[in-house]
């Protein structure tokens, strides 16, 4: 006990001079969690317009009045004909074309119906989709609006129709930060429980000191734990810190318990821990952990719902999922902040994360080696 | 009493493809209380030998002991009763020499108080910088606090790996003159260095030549055992006379040795000879005298019988 007391002085001795670790325990979730959520945004605004109007008519004007006036679109460039239209795609200074034909007008007012093409610049998918949804929301909206001008509904309806509102249940107002905002905060806990840990150890492998250690009687477990306790409690920090911006900043308020989140945190940070401790019992040297953990955090990061949804994933990596702890913990997370869940609601994942923790770290103090 | 015993040892490396013998078949033995000397050149097996005999690698053949206790059935023992002091300094630069000694006094049990006597000597030149990081002490300062902090558990057995590799003519000296002491102490030392001169200051040395051990005794024992008469050699030109005297059929070994040539010469040949060849070869201010053999003539002596 004396022996694991002195080398947690040790460690955290060697933290507090050690600027770049402070700095990297402190200042970079705050400053990830100001920046990250405006700018990781699934909202598409500012989609570059451009327009071929053939028609020159009133309506097609009242029609370009409300695209480029719903926010969503900015209106670059009025074309004479499509083919010009594609060569601003082509030169990036449009994302979308709306070709209004000719006799645009006529045939609305005369054969009740017109045609109008949209062609979407498809190199970003994500902008496509949602561009060419509003324009066409914009386009159903604007033909509503012609028919209340003109048909005069009659006071029942002839047929019936069935109208569809949504509501939107635990985050109505469909902020995305509020979403994004505790995911992000997973991803921080784990680049300092996966990269922090396994640097440090193989840090004492590059300089020799390990091998005066291996010399002494101290045992692997104790070694293991004073490398695991410092990272761990800074950890538990950075959630604090976390959760302080998320409330200060994004007016979060966790709908569920706070002490569920840190249990939690705890024993993903456990786990965690053990992934980078079994990175640092095979890396040499800190380029070799460096890369190995940038490799682990990417595959967990990308599986792991924080960027697409993982019931959209195929099956293969569906299954990958199963075994990666970010993904319970950012599902946990999202569910105690914003639904409020309890331990019920999330005992599996918390003990599949737990039985990760257990057999990651095993797997560490199994090939860790004090001698070669 | 034997402190340390090493029966046929073997260490390899490599793959299956290549494959490095760095310790072949070595055995020796190691009395307590005694300042033992590995001596070799860079790449000898000294590192091997050390790393096997402090628990930090296993070898592929043969048995060790450190205090009666085998190094890998006994490790645990052994790691008690070991002082390590690495070839590189492998202290933690970021703790001061104050943090560093209090760090492995306590993950060895005990207390910089209770050993202070034994590393009082030592630890009185560096405790004016107590405070300053490790990091930032010179090599000579770097050096005395790795052997504090080897010492602090007070081990039986000292291991140090080339101490004074790197370490100025002074330090060196002040070095030795520690183990000196420590040794009277009782600690048995074992220690290696590139150093021939530094041989004379062991009790015993074993020359140690690509993982074989090509001598064993003490160094004045070493240097009786060589075969035949030594001349130092030297004139205006040391380059050109280098390579004349390599190229004299008379001569078996000639190496430079500071401001002489040292010269080994067949039986029978005559330094009258001698000196008319180096005449003939345009050498002059020649002078040729008769010289003691040191450590490093008879290492000479062995790498070359082998």
């Amino acid at each position: 006990m004396k022996k694991l007391l002195m080398i947690l002085e040790k460690e955290f001795r060697q933290v507090f001079r050690n600027p770049a670790i402070f700095r990297m325990v402190l200042i970079m979730p705050v400053i990830q969690l100001l920046v990250f959520p405006f700018a990781a945004n699934y909202e598409v605004k500012n989609v570059k317009l451009s327009i071929v109007d053939h028609d020159h008519s009133a309506y097609s004007q009242k029609f370009i009045q409300k695209i480029s006036g719903s926010g969503y679109f900015k209106l670059t460039s009025y074309e004479p004909s499509y083919l010009q239209a594609m060569k601003s795609i082509e030169s990036g200074t449009a994302d979308l074309i709306i070709e209004i034909p000719k006799g645009f007008e006529k045939d609305l007012v005369n054969d009740k119906a017109a045609t109008m093409l949209i062609a979407v610049n498809a190199v970003n998918g994500v902008q496509a989709n949602l561009g060419g949804a509003y324009a066409a929301s914009i386009i159903r909206d604007f033909n509503a609006g012609i028919r209340t001008d003109w048909i005069q509904p009659p006071a029942f309806n002839a047929q019936p129709t069935i109208e569809v509102t949504s509501s939107n249940w635990y985050n109505p107002s469909m902020d995305y930060k509020i979403f994004m905002v505790p995911a992000i905060l997973v991803t921080l806990l784990t680049m300092i429980g996966s990269i922090m840990a396994a640097l440090n150890i193989v840090h004492e492998k590059e300089i020799g000191t390990i091998e005066q250690v291996n010399v002494s009687p101290i045992t692997k477990l104790q070694f293991i734990l004073g490398k695991l306790i410092p990272f761990w409690i800074m950890g538990l920090i950075t959630l604090t810190l976390g959760l302080l911006v998320s409330w200060l900043v994004y007016g979060i308020v966790p709908v569920g318990s706070l002490g569920l989140i840190y249990v939690f945190g705890m024993v993903f940070l456990f786990t965690l821990l053990g992934v980078g401790l079994l990175i640092s019992t095979f890396a040499e040297t800190q380029t070799q952990a460096t890369f190995v953990s940038f490799f682990v955090i990417m595959l967990f990061m990308l599986l792991g719902g924080l960027y697409t949804p993982i019931e959209s994933m195929p099956g293969w990596a569906k299954l990958i999922t199963k075994i990666n702890p970010v993904a319970y913990f950012i599902e946990v997370i999202r569910m105690i902040i914003l639904k409020g869940s309890g331990f019920a609601d999330v005992k599996v994942q918390f003990f599949s994360v737990l039985a990760l923790g257990v057999f990651f770290n095993a797997w560490a103090v199994l090939n860790y080696r004090k001698r070669s | 009493m034997i402190a340390i015993t090493v029966k046929n040892i073997v260490k390899t490396y490599g793959t299956k493809k290549e494959t490095i013998t760095a310790l072949d078949d070595i055995s020796f033995e190691v009395s307590r209380g005694e300042l033992f000397g590995i001596i070799g050149p860079d790449g000898a097996g000294k590192t091997s030998l050390f790393r096997i005999l402090t628990t930090l690698l296993l070898a592929q053949g043969g048995t060790a002991t450190v205090d009666g206790f085998d190094v890998v059935k006994d490790y645990k023992q052994v790691r008690n009763r070991v002082g390590y002091m690495p070839g590189r300094f492998s202290l933690y630069q970021d703790l001061s020499v104050e943090e560093n000694l209090e760090f492995f006094a306590t993950i060895f049990n005990t207390s910089i108080q209770e050993n202070y006597n034994l590393i009082k000597e030592i630890y009185v030149q560096i405790e004016p910088f107590k405070k300053r990081r490790a990091g930032k002490l010179s090599g000579g300062m770097k050096q005395k606090l790795a052997l504090c902090c080897a010492l602090i558990h007070k081990p039986s057995v000292l291991f140090l790996d080339e101490p004074t590799t790197g370490v100025d003519a002074v330090s060196r000296k002040e070095f030795w003159d520690m183990l000196q002491n420590l040794k009277k102490q009782g600690i048995t030392i074992l220690v290696s260095t590139p150093y021939m001169d530094e041989a004379a200051l062991c009790d015993r040395v074993a020359l140690l030549q690509s993982g074989k051990i090509m001598s064993i005794d003490a160094p004045q024992e070493i240097v009786k055992s060589f075969k035949g008469q030594l001349w130092a050699v030297r004139s205006a030109n040391m380059y050109a006379l280098l390579k004349d005297l390599k190229q004299y059929e008379g001569t078996i070994s000639c190496n430079s040795f500071g401001e002489f040539h040292h010269l080994l010469l067949k039986d029978g040949t005559n330094e009258k000879e001698l000196l008319t060849y180096l005449n003939q070869h345009q050498h002059t201010s020649i002078e040729l005298k008769k010289t003691e053999p040191g450590i490093e003539d008879c290492f000479m002596q062995l790498m070359n019988k082998n």
